[in-house]
């Protein structure tokens, strides 16, 4: 007897399913809960949009620096394809959105790195984003947060990938010489050649729950090391219990926190209001 | 396609080991005539070992140059600190956790000007490959490179890199003690600096672990070294699923010195001797030491906060953008 397949379902749209308990939700549901699980708590990705709809002020964002695309310097094998394919994809033109933003009223330079593009990685025009984001937080004398949410440096640019690591950094001295305050919030993932240059030395580091945070992918980790690799290696709790970040917030506390850290951080710019 | 250095060189070697008894047993050899003979033909195999490398090294593809760069007989940092400066004092400990002898730090003199030296150490055999991490620093190497950074400013000592690792160590301490967090802070310590830096990329620029230490107002590479933001064995695997298709990721990362110097991430490309720095170290140093001779010539007489601003706008404004 042949074994019955169920007809392949055309996806419900009112229903998602989670990707940490696979349990099904309501779509509503979700999205009220900022697309966190209700049952687990798993926070999912976001796109910078739904980033933009959590964190700011109603209609307070505006992207800023959008034109801003990467040729092909190497010529990298596929890389045109891919990048097109992405660009028309998620109708943007890099991972990284900038722009100024509010966060109850108070004026807030930001960068939001995009996951679902090429993995978030930084390239030339992310790594000019984010520096931008941070001069021109020194130039509006407001503070800086900077999302991050990447696999790391983007191979497909080669050596001026890596050099986006430095000119990132120098941007962050920008906003250190000027006290301009700049605050790094990890979300999933926050790896590599990001990890190892803007993001880790913000004043303040906070982490987005379970979000995958590390320098080597975990595989490279344990070839390398003979210790024994803790269960949660690599997670934002691991991470914050090394020492090496502020505090891990719930998205739903994510706006409050960061309203509150720039107020007081804050307190002495002029332009924050 | 060669695995190794030893490999893709062993025709050569071969002939070089050939001359090498060759000569041995002319040194022995009394009789005249058959002494005469033995040196007629070790000129010929000269001959034929300069013909074959010249021919080989005209014609190195991106992978051959990964090679060149690993290559074990390769003059490391301590062999330029050695020729290059006096009085060099190896200098040790970041004050907070431990050591790390895959960075060597500490003063030299450089003709007469006391310089703060800081480098990536590689190992030649075994043991030494042990001790020095394979020259993959922990976060415990670029904290110690950080405090050589804050006396080379508070004494107003030129800071001279060489770059030379295969990468950060990716191990769990390392991640549990922010590798990451000291790559970056060791990036940023380099900018805030008043005082001329000078980096050298001597063999391999293995990604964030080589800029971590290679924030300079002049950045110069050797011409058989590389430079890249991921091994080509690691982008093999992630482009291709196929670590074997190293050589064509190899190519594609365009990590020559030659193509960072097209790319304008260099300012220099060193020239290194016949054959490769390997052949000829002694030569090697003095192209080595010229360049950082000259490279102080430009620097010395800028101002601090000139050489801090020319640090950053030169790394600021690298990237490739369109749009605007």
């Amino acid at each position: 007897m042949l074994a019955r397949k169920s007809a392949p379902q055309a996806p419900n749209p009112n229903f998602v399913q989670c990707k940490g308990c696979k349990k099904t939700l309501f779509l509503a549901d979700f999205e009220a809960n900022l697309w966190v699980c209700p049952n687990c708590g798993h926070h999912h990705r976001l796109t910078w949009q739904q980033r933009v709809e959590v964190t700011f002020d109603i209609g307070s964002f505006e992207q800023l620096d959008l034109d801003l695309y990467s040729g092909d310097p190497l010529e990298f094998p596929e890389y045109e394809e891919k990048y097109a394919q992405a660009q028309a994809k998620l109708n943007q033109k890099d991972s990284v959105v900038s722009g100024l933003g509010r966060i109850d009223n108070k004026l807030i330079s930001t960068a939001i790195a995009d996951f679902h593009f090429m993995g978030g990685s930084m390239g030339s025009v992310a790594g000019e984003k984010i520096a931008r984001a941070m001069e021109r937080g020194v130039e509006k004398n407001c503070p800086v947060v900077i999302f991050c949410a990447s696999g790391g440096a983007r191979m497909q640019e080669g050596l001026l990938s890596l050099m986006q690591m430095a000119k990132t950094t120098a941007a962050v001295d920008a906003c250190r010489r000027n006290g301009i305050p700049y605050i790094a919030v990890f979300t999933d993932p926050t790896m590599a050649g990001v990890l190892a240059s803007y993001a880790s030395i913000a004043d303040v580091i906070i982490a987005e729950p379970k979000a995958l945070v590390g320098f080597a992918g975990a595989r490279v980790s344990a070839q390398a090391g003979v210790s024994k690799i803790p269960g949660d290696f690599q997670t934002a709790e691991f991470v914050f219990r090394s020492g090496m970040l502020d505090r891990i917030v719930e998205r739903s506390e994510m706006k409050s926190t960061l309203s509150q850290l720039c107020g007081l951080l804050g307190a002495h710019l002029k332009g924050i209001n | 396609m060669a695995n190794s250095w030893k490999e893709w060189e062993k025709p050569v070697l071969d002939l070089e080991e050939g001359v090498a008894k060759l000569k041995d047993l002319a040194s022995k050899e009394t009789d005249e005539a058959k002494r005469k003979a033995l040196e007629t033909r070790i000129k010929e195999f000269e001959q034929r070992i300069t013909n074959f490398i010249e021919v080989r090294y005209s014609r190195l593809g991106p992978w051959e140059q990964v090679l060149l760069a690993r290559a074990e007989p390769r003059p490391y940092t301590l062999d330029y600190i050695n020729t290059i400066f006096t009085e060099f004092l190896e200098l040790d400990g970041d004050r907070r956790f431990g050591q790390d002898h895959a960075i060597v730090a500490g003063p030299a003199r450089f003709n007469d000007t006391a310089v703060m030296v800081v480098g990536h150490q590689k190992g030649r055999n075994i043991q030494e490959r042990g001790y020095r991490n394979f020259a993959m620093a922990k976060p415990e190497g670029y904290r110690k490179a950080i405090r050589m950074f804050e006396m080379a400013e508070r004494f107003r000592m030129p800071v001279i890199t060489f770059v030379d690792t295969p990468a950060a160590d990716p191990g769990v301490e390392s991640e549990s003690r922010g590798i990451s967090e000291a790559i970056a802070a060791s990036m940023l310590k380099m900018f805030e600096l008043t005082v001329p830096v000078i980096s050298i990329v001597i063999g391999e620029g293995g990604s964030g672990g080589a800029i971590g230490i290679a924030i300079a107002n002049r950045v110069y590479m050797q011409e058989h070294a590389v430079y890249s933001v991921i091994p080509p064995e690691g982008c093999a695997a992630i482009l291709w699923r196929d670590p074997m298709k190293k050589a064509q990721a190899a190519a594609a990362l365009q990590l020559t010195s030659d193509s960072a110097l097209k790319l304008g991430l260099v300012e220099k490309v060193l020239h290194e001797p016949f054959g490769g720095a390997h052949r000829n170290p002694a030569e090697a140093s003095d192209i080595v030491k010229e360049a950082i001779e000259k490279g102080l010539s430009e620097l010395v007489p800028m101002t601090g906060e000139q050489l801090r601003v020319q640090r950053y706008e030169r790394f600021r404004s690298l990237g490739h953008l369109l749009g605007e």
